[in-house]
């Protein structure tokens, strides 16, 4: 019998390496794996690349995480928040790189990255600082920048149900880049609110297919 | 001339808004159109964060985090509203499925080029978020800010000197002074002149051959 439920958030971060590239969920703090960052964080792994859409805010989840040195890279479209100052500092004394992305060619990068595409073309970006030395071709008339796919060691996301083989549904816009950073890494690992019984998904519902999922964990949502 | 309030550039904007338009409202001053959306007419409010048919603040106490808009705040669902992923999202605006979306700027050119993301000062932090995206995809982008800056220069100008977000994106500017449209060729034309200025100020604040 196939489970992939473990049973607290240290047995769900196990095994991490030093400088893994690491995809976490979340748009701001709605659909990020907040008890997975601080168990990331005790776990240990050093030399980190990360891969979100904001980075951080106030001192926990991915501010504790660069906080506690951990992080290398970010890869992110919206670093600067009113209290992102965890980043701000590191950046500034150039303790972390950033490599900012359109936040819509993040998404398409993950996605590429689960779906074995090699690259695409996008029209955001043409004419401007971040499409500075990429690839332009032109297609029907129209300017396009070559964008690489972003493949991940692991994700951390958060989903709202999840079964025993790992099919997940999500909350509201917690959704966000759940689903696609779930294809995009080797080992992706989840928490969420509840765990049902196989069967009790409804097949039509499931937004992330058991496959791409390799461990889940349930925390317990905070009053 | 009477400049008009930001509450005011709002509501001028909101009336451009025809019923069935699926419709982004950028982060800051932009969310301010949501206030003045007629509410016998269904418009489609979509946020970069997975939602489309987005209803107005929740009641007090009424707050789910899960349920927010691209500024991070408390948001409600519309019946008829819908959720889904990041990547999808950003099809809807590059695919050209958005009819309108409304994004604050630090400068226009008359060609339509738009700088609304990097004052490109140093040491600051740079924040792209779905700007770009949005430049390059609404059918329609429309710009709500204040004509001068806080020194009087003209944020409407002949060349972005800021970093740019996307060039020739932009089809119309909603200012405190007049309203704009950016039509081929670097022709602007001024289609409302919401605070009197008369044409002859106008010409003299932005400091272009404008067509009335």
């Amino acid at each position: 019998m196939i489970s992939k439920i473990v049973n607290d958030v240290q047995s769900a971060v196990a095994g991490i390496k030093d400088g893994s590239t690491v995809l976490l969920g979340g748009f701001g703090g709605a659909g990020q794996a907040h008890e997975l960052l601080d168990a990331l964080i005790e776990q240990g792994a050093k030399d980190l690349t990360i891969v979100s859409n904001n980075a951080g805010s106030g001192k926990t989840g991915i501010a504790a995480l660069l906080a506690a040195g951990s992080v290398r890279k970010v890869i992110c479209s919206f670093p600067r928040q009113a209290d992102s100052y965890v980043f701000d500092e590191l950046y500034r004394s150039g303790k972390v790189e950033l490599e900012l992305v359109p936040q819509g060619t993040l998404a398409e990068r993950i996605r590429a990255g689960g779906a074995g595409i090699g690259g695409f073309f996008t029209k955001t970006a043409v004419g401007t600082q971040l499409a500075e030395g990429k690839e332009i071709r032109t297609i029907d008339g129209e300017d396009y920048v070559l964008e690489g796919p972003i493949k991940a060691d692991v994700a951390l996301i958060k989903a709202y149900k999840a079964d025993r083989w790992g099919n997940l549904v999500y909350r509201k816009t917690a959704r966000n880049f759940g689903p696609i950073m779930a294809t995009a890494a080797k080992l992706t690992i989840v928490q969420v609110d509840e765990i049902v019984e196989l069967g009790d998904l409804d097949p039509e519902a499931i937004v992330t297919p058991s496959l791409y999922v390799q461990r889940v964990v349930r925390v317990a949502k905070k009053a | 001339m009477k400049r008009i309030s930001r509450d005011q550039i709002a509501e001028r904007l909101a009336r451009d808004i025809p019923e069935g338009a699926v419709v982004n409202l950028g982060i800051g001053l932009p969310t301010k159109v949501a206030n003045y959306l007629p509410a016998d007419k269904d418009i489609f409010l979509q946020s970069e964060n997975g939602v489309l048919g987005m209803g107005p603040a929740p009641a007090p106490g009424e707050e789910d985090y899960d349920l927010i808009n691209a500024g991070k705040q408390p948001v409600t669902l519309l019946k008829g509203g819908s959720f889904f992923h990041h990547a999808d999202s950003f099809a809807m605006m590059r695919g050209g499925h958005l009819d309108i979306c409304v994004l604050g700027a630090f400068q226009v050119s008359r060609w339509g080029d738009l700088a609304n993301w990097s004052t490109g000062e140093p040491g600051a932090i740079p924040a792209v978020g779905g700007a770009m995206d949005l430049a390059a995809g609404a059918k329609d982008v429309f710009i709500m800010m204040e004509l001068q800056t806080k020194e009087g220069e003209s944020k409407l100008v002949d060349k972005c000197t800021y970093p740019l977000t996307g060039l020739k994106c932009v089809s119309r500017v909603y200012t405190d002074v007049a309203v704009f449209q950016i039509e081929p060729g670097g022709v602007v034309r001024v289609v409302d002149d919401v605070s009197g200025a008369g044409q002859e100020e106008l010409k003299r604040i932005t400091g272009l051959e404008l067509v009335f």
